[in-house]
C-alpha cells in the first residue's frame, strides 16, 4: 500500500485553564487527547460525534489553524511541525478547507470571482486573464454559470454560495480537503446536490476528504471510512458500511440508535442514551464513556439483572456528582415528615430504592449487603464513606481501566469489543 | 371526528411587507388538530411552517406581518378577532410555546427555578399548594435530576438539553391544551434530540395535550408525528397520517423530498433547481419548476385543490393535478432516476 496523503500521530490539544491574577494554570482542558488516524489518497474519511467530542478541534490544529500540544501530523511524509513559513504555506496549498456556514465565510464587498481568485492571488498567481479563467471553469464545474463571478454573495442562495466556497478551496488545486459540517447549514434538498457535487469532484480530482460532522446520515452517504470522536479520542474505526451495520462500541450504538429513521413503524424498545457528553477539563476515569454507557460491565464479583445493575451505577454517579440532597429525596417519596434529625436508615432506604427503581431487596447478595450498608452510611451522612462502600462491591473494569483501540483499520475502545485490550 | 377539533386553520394568509414586495409567506394553509394528538408541519426553510406555527398566536412581527385572511378557530373561538389582552392571556395558558433555542427563552440573569414560579403565578393555574413545590414537581416531571438542587441554578449552569427541559417545564406551567414546539431538537445533538422527543411523548401521554411540531426533519416527524402536513412555498403539498406518508407518500414534493434524505443505504436523487423567489412565486403548483411530471395543466391557475389520494375517505390528500378527477396517477409512478425534462402539455385532457 503507498504512503498515506495523510497521517496523523497522537494528536493533542489542550487548552489550559488559569486561576486567578498570575494566570496560574489550574487544569486543562483535553478537548483532542491522543488520536491518531490517517487518510489516504482519493479517500473520503468522517469524524462523528457529538458536539464537544474534539472532532473540530483535531482538524484545526492538524491543518495549524492552531497550534497542537503534542502529536506529529504528516503530509506525505513530511512532518509539518518542522515546516518553516514557506513549507507552511505550500502545505496549505495542497490541503483546503470548506466551512459550515456559507453566509459568513465571504467577504460581501467583494464579487464572488474575487473571492474564488483570492487563494490564486495568495499563492503568487499575479496574470489577471489567467485568474479570470481559471475562476470561470471552477464556478462552471461546481455548477454555476461563468457570469456568476461578477455577482456578489447575497445575489446567491445558501446552497449556491456553499458551491462558491467549494470552487475557492478547489482554487489552488488541493489534495485534500477538510470540511466542517459543510451541509448542515443547508436543506435537505440542498444537502443531497452538495454531497453530489462533493462526489463527483472527488472522482474527477482524485480528492481526498476529510469530512466532520454530527450527521450520521451524510457520512454515511459519502464516506469510506469513519472515526467515532468521545470526549477528545477515537473510540471507533472502521469502513463505513461495517461500522454502520455492525457497530462496537456502546457509544456508537448509542448514536445510531437516536437518528430519528424516517419510518414510523420502527420501535426503539431501548432507552435513548442518559446524561450528557462529560466536561472533557475533567473527563471521567478509565473509559470516558462508562457514566453514560448502557453497557458498562459488572464486576464478576456480583450478578445483576441488567436494569438493577443500571441503577446502581446512576446511584453511584449520583452520589459522585453534586452533594445529593436526601431529604428532597425522602420528601419526594416518602409520606413521613422529612425533619427527623437523623433520618432514619429505613426511611432513606426505602427513598433511594424508590427514586433508583432498587427493588426493597436485591436477590444478589453481596449486592444487597453492600447497599443496605451504604445506605445506613448516607442515613448518618457519611457520605464519602457510602460512596466508597459502594466503590469497593460495585466498581467497574470500565472505569478501572482504559480501554486501548487498534491505531488502525477496524476497532473500538472498549473491553466488550474482542480485539481491546487494557491499558 | 364529528366534534369540534382543538385547533382548526382555514385558508390562512399572513403576508410580509419586505423590501423585495409583499410576500404571501403563507398562502392558504388549511389543517385542524385534534385534542391529545400530534401533527408535524414539515418543510424546508422557506415553506411557512414557522410563520403557520407562529400565526396561530400572533407572534409574528406586526408590521411587517400581517394576517391578512383566514380563521383559526380554537376551542370555539376565532383567534385572529381576538385583541392582544386576550391573546397574551391565551399565550403560555392554553397553547405553549417551545422554539428551537432554549437560550432565547430563558432569562440568564434569574434562576430557572424563579422563572418558572413566574410562569405558574401568570397562570395561577396551581391550586394552594407551595409554589416552590410545584417548580420541583414541574423540573420533576420534565427529567431534571435533583430538581431542589437546580431550581437555583442559572440557565448557564445547564447544559442545552437541560435547558430546553427548562422550557419544556415552563411551558406545562399553563397546563396548555396545545403545545406548539418550533425545532425544539433542531440545536442539539442526536442522543439529546432523542431524550427530548421521548420526554414530549411521554408527557402528551400523561397529560393528554395535542402537540403542534414543526420540523425540516423527517426522521423527526416518522418519531412524533400522529398526522403530517407538507408545506413548499407557502402552500400544503400534502396531509396524511404518518404511516400513510411514508408508506405512500403522494405528491411529486414528498417523494423528491424523501428520495434525499442521506444515510439510508441507498443513491439519493437531488431534488434540483431551488426554491421559487417567495416574493414571485410560479403559476399553478407552486413545485411545477422543480417537478419532474410536470404537465400543463400544472403551470395556470392556483395551487391545485387538495385531492384524495385514495377513495375511501382517508384524510390523505395531496395538491397535485394528477390527484384531480379526471388524470391518472400512474405518471407519478417513473422512477425518479430516470426522468428526462419535463414533457409538454400532451397528455392532458
Amino acid at each position: 500500500m503507498s504512503s498515506p496523503l495523510l497521517s496523523v500521530e497522537d494528536l493533542e490539544k489542550h487548552y489550559p485553564i488559569t486561576e486567578g491574577l498570575l494566570s496560574r494554570q489550574t487544569g486543562s482542558v483535553r478537548a483532542v487527547d491522543g488520536i491518531s488516524f490517517e487518510v489516504r489518497r482519493g479517500e473520503t474519511v468522517g469524524i462523528v460525534g457529538e458536539s464537544g467530542c474534539g472532532k473540530s478541534t483535531a482538524v484545526r490544529s492538524l491543518l495549524r489553524l492552531e497550534e497542537p500540544t503534542a502529536g506529529t501530523v504528516r503530509f506525505e511524509g513530511e512532518e509539518l511541525g518542522s515546516l518553516d513559513g514557506a513549507a507552511l504555506d505550500r502545505f496549505r496549498r495542497r490541503a483546503t478547507m470548506v466551512f459550515q456556514d456559507p453566509s459568513s465565510s465571504f467577504d460581501p464587498r467583494m464579487s464572488v470571482g474575487e473571492s474564488v481568485a483570492e487563494p490564486l492571488r495568495i499563492h503568487g498567481l499575479s496574470d489577471r486573464a489567467v485568474r479570470r479563467g481559471i475562476v470561470g471553469d471552477l464556478l462552471d464545474r461546481v455548477g454555476l454559470a461563468r457570469d456568476d463571478a461578477a455577482r456578489y454573495p447575497h445575489e446567491f442562495s445558501g446552497g449556491q454560495k456553499q458551491r462558491i466556497a467549494i470552487a475557492r478551496a478547489l482554487a489552488v488545486n488541493p489534495d485534500l480537503v477538510v470540511a466542517d459540517e459543510p451541509v448542515s447549514a443547508l436543506d435537505v434538498s440542498v444537502q443531497a446536490e452538495i454531497l453530489a457535487l462533493l462526489e463527483s469532484l472527488q472522482e474527477e480530482f482524485g480528492l481526498s476528504f476529510l469530512l466532520i460532522s454530527h450527521d450520521l446520515g451524510v457520512v454515511r452517504q459519502i464516506c469510506d471510512r469513519v472515526l467515532v470522536m468521545y470526549v477528545g479520542e477515537i473510540v471507533e474505526r472502521g469502513p463505513t458500511e461495517q461500522l454502520f451495520q455492525r457497530p462496537l462500541h456502546p457509544y456508537t450504538e448509542a448514536l445510531l440508535e437516536s437518528i430519528p429513521r424516517p419510518d414510523p413503524d420502527r420501535t426503539t424498545d431501548s432507552a435513548p442514551l442518559s446524561g450528557t457528553v462529560p466536561d472533557p477539563a475533567n473527563p471521567p476515569s478509565g473509559c470516558r464513556f462508562h457514566p453514560r454507557c448502557p453497557k458498562i460491565i459488572q464486576p464478576d464479583t456480583i450478578e445483576l439483572p441488567p436494569a438493577e445493575w443500571r441503577s446502581i451505577v446512576d446511584l453511584r454517579l449520583r452520589l459522585r456528582g453534586d452533594p445529593i440532597d436526601l431529604r428532597g429525596m425522602v420528601g419526594r417519596h416518602e409520606q413521613t415528615s422529612v425533619d427527623a434529625e437523623p433520618l432514619a436508615p429505613e426511611v432513606v432506604g426505602s427513598a433511594v430504592r424508590a427514586e433508583f427503581d432498587l427493588p426493597a431487596r436485591l436477590a444478589d447478595r453481596p449486592a444487597e449487603r453492600a447497599l443496605t450498608e451504604a445506605i445506613e452510611l448516607l442515613s448518618e451522612g457519611h457520605i464519602e464513606a457510602a460512596t466508597e462502600r459502594l466503590e469497593e462491591t460495585f466498581a467497574s473494569i470500565c472505569e478501572r481501566r482504559t480501554p486501548v483501540s487498534p491505531e488502525s483499520g477496524r476497532g473500538a475502545a472498549c473491553f466488550l469489543s474482542p480485539d481491546a485490550e487494557g491499558g | 371526528m364529528g366534534v369540534d377539533p382543538l385547533l382548526r386553520v382555514e385558508n390562512l394568509v399572513t403576508a410580509f411587507e419586505t423590501d423585495t414586495g409583499r410576500i404571501r409567506a403563507v398562502d392558504g394553509v388549511s389543517f385542524e388538530i385534534e385534542p391529545g394528538e400530534t401533527v408535524c408541519l414539515v418543510g424546508e426553510s422557506g415553506s411557512g411552517k414557522t410563520v403557520t406555527s407562529e400565526s396561530i398566536t400572533r407572534l409574528i412581527a406586526t408590521p411587517p406581518g400581517e394576517i391578512t385572511a383566514g380563521t383559526i378557530w380554537f376551542d370555539g373561538r376565532e383567534l385572529t378577532e381576538l385583541a392582544e389582552a386576550e391573546l397574551r392571556a391565551l399565550r403560555g395558558d392554553r397553547i405553549a410555546h417551545v422554539f428551537q433555542n432554549p437560550q432565547e427563552t430563558l432569562n440568564p440573569v434569574y434562576p430557572v427555578g424563579r422563572q418558572i414560579a413566574e410562569t405558574l403565578r401568570i397562570h395561577d393555574s396551581g391550586g394552594s399548594r407551595p409554589i416552590n413545590d410545584q417548580v420541583i414537581d414541574l423540573l420533576d416531571r420534565v427529567g431534571i435530576p435533583e430538581p431542589t438542587d437546580r431550581v437555583d441554578d442559572y440557565p448557564h449552569q445547564l447544559s442545552g438539553g437541560m435547558k430546553q427541559r427548562v422550557v419544556i417545564a415552563m411551558a406545562l406551567a399553563g397546563q396548555p391544551d396545545l403545545l406548539i414546539a418550533d425545532e425544539p431538537t433542531t440545536a442539539l445533538d442526536v442522543t439529546i434530540q432523542a431524550q427530548i422527543l421521548r420526554l414530549l411523548e411521554e408527557l402528551q401521554e400523561e397529560l393528554g395535550m395535542a402537540i403542534l411540531f414543526v420540523t425540516h426533519d423527517l426522521g423527526v416527524v416518522a418519531e412524533i408525528a400522529d398526522r403530517v402536513i407538507v408545506l413548499y412555498a407557502g402552500k400544503v403539498m400534502e396531509r396524511a397520517a404518518v404511516h400513510e406518508l411514508f408508506e405512500k407518500p403522494a405528491h411529486p414534493y414528498t417523494r423528491a423530498l424523501l428520495a434525499c434524505l442521506p444515510g439510508r443505504g441507498g443513491e439519493t436523487a437531488p431534488i434540483g433547481g431551488e426554491i421559487p423567489p417567495p416574493a414571485d412565486p410560479p403559476e399553478g403548483c407552486r413545485f411545477h419548476p422543480r417537478c419532474p411530471h410536470a404537465i400543463g395543466a400544472c403551470r395556470d391557475g392556483d395551487q391545485p385543490p387538495l385531492g384524495d389520494v385514495e377513495s375511501g375517505g382517508t384524510d390523505h390528500r395531496a395538491s397535485c393535478v394528477f390527484y384531480q378527477s379526471g388524470y391518472e396517477t400512474d405518471r407519478l409512478e417513473t422512477p425518479m432516476g430516470e426522468r428526462t425534462e419535463p414533457t409538454g402539455p400532451e397528455g392532458e385532457r
